[in-house]
């Protein structure tokens, strides 16, 4: 019981962080129908923002709260910037171009990511900075509660919070989801789709951002190609729960995230990565619209 | 004075020449309809004034020019759209489609006095402020069609087949509606299939044929020619 307790916690712990990456594909999904396969790569250079931050202002062997603030906020920063950039300059020349392009694109600006981090940083892996201390906070049931894992859960709740707040609360997240329903009766509204557009690239990337630090605190290695297994799995987590649907992707990763530490806990480790894409398998031949999501039939 | 006029308007749809040199104008206070049968190109016609569809030729928005102005900012010039199939948020409610409707202004007491005049001529439209828009009857969401492309206090507003898929009664109730924003001083291009609906309440009416103009007219003249009679109202 013990045991499945503590697996239960890794596991929210874990999907919260699928979730954050999710949300990025999921929100630009509902927009433009693009999967942007460079988010993964976002996620990727929000870690290596935070590890030179840490390196430049000499906190990186200085654990705590503040250090996490600070961390959190440059990776916000670099990856807000760094999704605006690619929207501006790859995917909105081709606005009008079929859908075939942009997927195109969207992996080439992956690919492009990923290379350039091996020039830049090196391929060699590194040590992310010591963000806070790991310590028991306290134990419950003979469950240890740690302060990693319940610093992740309480940043994402704070993030999700503020995600719904702006979403369903603003009149910015009532012309996204106004144009992500109908863009040109939006733009007819007089809301302008392109900033939107740019808008939701800047949110979905700063959650990115807010997830690399989060996961480099708690598995403290990061290397250029970071992005592409938990991108893939944040990827499929949001198909899981209904691509487009922003609800639907914190589901899907809660489900990944819990569905993996168990197959970890009870089977073996070697079957973390195969549960995802069966995962994906199996959803896609019997639920493709995902959970949350409705079945659109497409016309012909 | 002439609230709207359109030059010469040429559209294509890749090499398709859907549109072939329509002009026509729409002067302050009128009702003026476009009719004619599906596909002559009375939606693209309202798609090119809002901008959605690139096109070449004049058109006037009280004198001044729309080339280069994005369709965003055509509202705040004064065009609203209520779009062909009333293109309603449906996951967002009926209170925040309307909110839409005002998106770009930003006078709260205007907005709110607007929204009151809203509830007054589509009651229907109070009682339901909290649901979903893909909730309401057909009918229901073209009322709030119109009074959305209403909240942006527009000076000319478009709409663009409000009897589509309706049943006549309510049919007739929209088009009083319609004719009431007119007699208040509302300026409206009206683009209809319901040739007779439409000719009653207009002051003047075009017909158009395969993307150009090929009749126009005072609304009631239009009913007694014999040529539209045979053609648009079914004898």
């Amino acid at each position: 019981m013990q045991d499945f307790i503590q697996h239960l916690i890794n596991g929210i712990s874990l999907g919260s962080i699928y979730a954050l990456i999710a949300l990025g594909y999921t929100m630009v999904f509902g927009i433009l129908q693009l999967i942007n396969f460079a988010h993964s790569d976002v996620y990727m250079i929000g870690a290596f923002a935070a590890y030179y931050a840490a390196r430049t202002l000499g906190i990186d062997k200085n654990p705590g709260v503040s250090t996490l603030v600070i961390l959190l906020i440059a990776a916000m920063a670099a990856c807000s910037l760094l999704g605006f950039t690619i929207e501006r300059l790859a995917y909105r020349p081709l606005r009008k171009a079929p859908k075939l392009n942009i997927l195109i694109t969207a992996i080439g600006v992956s690919l492009f990511l990923q290379y350039s981090g091996q020039v830049v940083f090196g391929a060699d892996p590194k040590v992310f900075p010591a963000v806070l201390e790991d310590s028991v906070l306290f134990t419950l049931l003979g469950v240890e509660f740690k302060s990693l894992d319940l610093a992740v859960l309480f940043v994402t709740l704070v993030m999700m919070v503020l995600l719904h707040l702006l979403i369903y609360h603003t009149k910015l997240g009532r012309a996204m989801r106004a144009v992500s329903t109908n863009m040109n009766v939006a733009a007819m509204m007089g809301v302008n789709t392109d900033r939107i557009i740019s808008f939701t690239f800047v949110v979905g990337s700063a959650l990115a951002g807010v997830g690399s630090v989060l996961v480099g605190m708690k598995y403290p290695k990061i290397d250029p190609l970071m992005g592409m297994m938990i991108g893939l799995k944040a990827f499929v987590a949001a198909v899981l729960g209904g691509i487009g649907n922003i609800a639907g992707a914190v589901l899907g990763a809660l489900i990944m995230g819990l569905s993996e530490e168990m197959v970890v806990g009870y089977l073996s480790s070697t079957y973390r990565d195969a549960l995802a894409f069966g995962i994906l398998i199996v959803i896609l031949i019997f639920r493709p619209a995902g959970l949350l999501g409705k079945g659109g039939v497409e016309k012909v | 004075m002439k609230a709207l006029e359109v030059q010469d308007l040429n559209v294509f749809y890749g090499s398709i020449h859907a549109l072939k040199g329509i002009s026509f104008h729409v002067n302050q206070g009128e009702i003026v309809s476009l009719i004619g049968a599906n596909g002559a190109g009375k939606t693209t016609t309202l798609r090119a004034i809002s901008g959605i569809v690139e096109s070449t030729g004049q058109i006037l928005l009280h004198g001044k020019t729309l080339k280069n102005v994005k369709t965003c900012e055509r509202v705040s010039l004064g065009l609203a759209q209520s779009p062909e199939g009333r293109g309603v948020f449906p996951n967002l409610t009926v209170m925040e489609n309307l909110q839409m409707g005002a998106y770009s202004r930003s006078d709260k007491n205007e907005i709110q006095k607007n929204l009151e005049h809203c509830f007054i001529l589509f009651p229907r439209m109070k009682e339901r402020q909290k649901q979903l828009a893909g909730t309401l009857s057909g009918g229901e969401q073209q009322m709030l069609a119109i009074s959305r492309a209403l909240m942006s206090a527009p000076k000319v507003l478009l709409l663009d087949e409000p009897s589509l898929g309706l049943a006549p009664l309510i049919v007739a109730q929209i088009f009083e509606i319609i004719k009431k924003v007119n007699q208040e001083g509302m300026t409206v291009l009206l683009v209809e299939q319901n040739a007779r609906m439409a000719l009653k309440i207009s002051h003047r009416a075009y017909v158009i044929e395969t993307g150009k103009v090929t009749l126009e007219g005072k609304g009631e003249d239009l009913l007694n020619n014999d040529e539209v009679r045979r053609s648009y109202l079914g004898g």
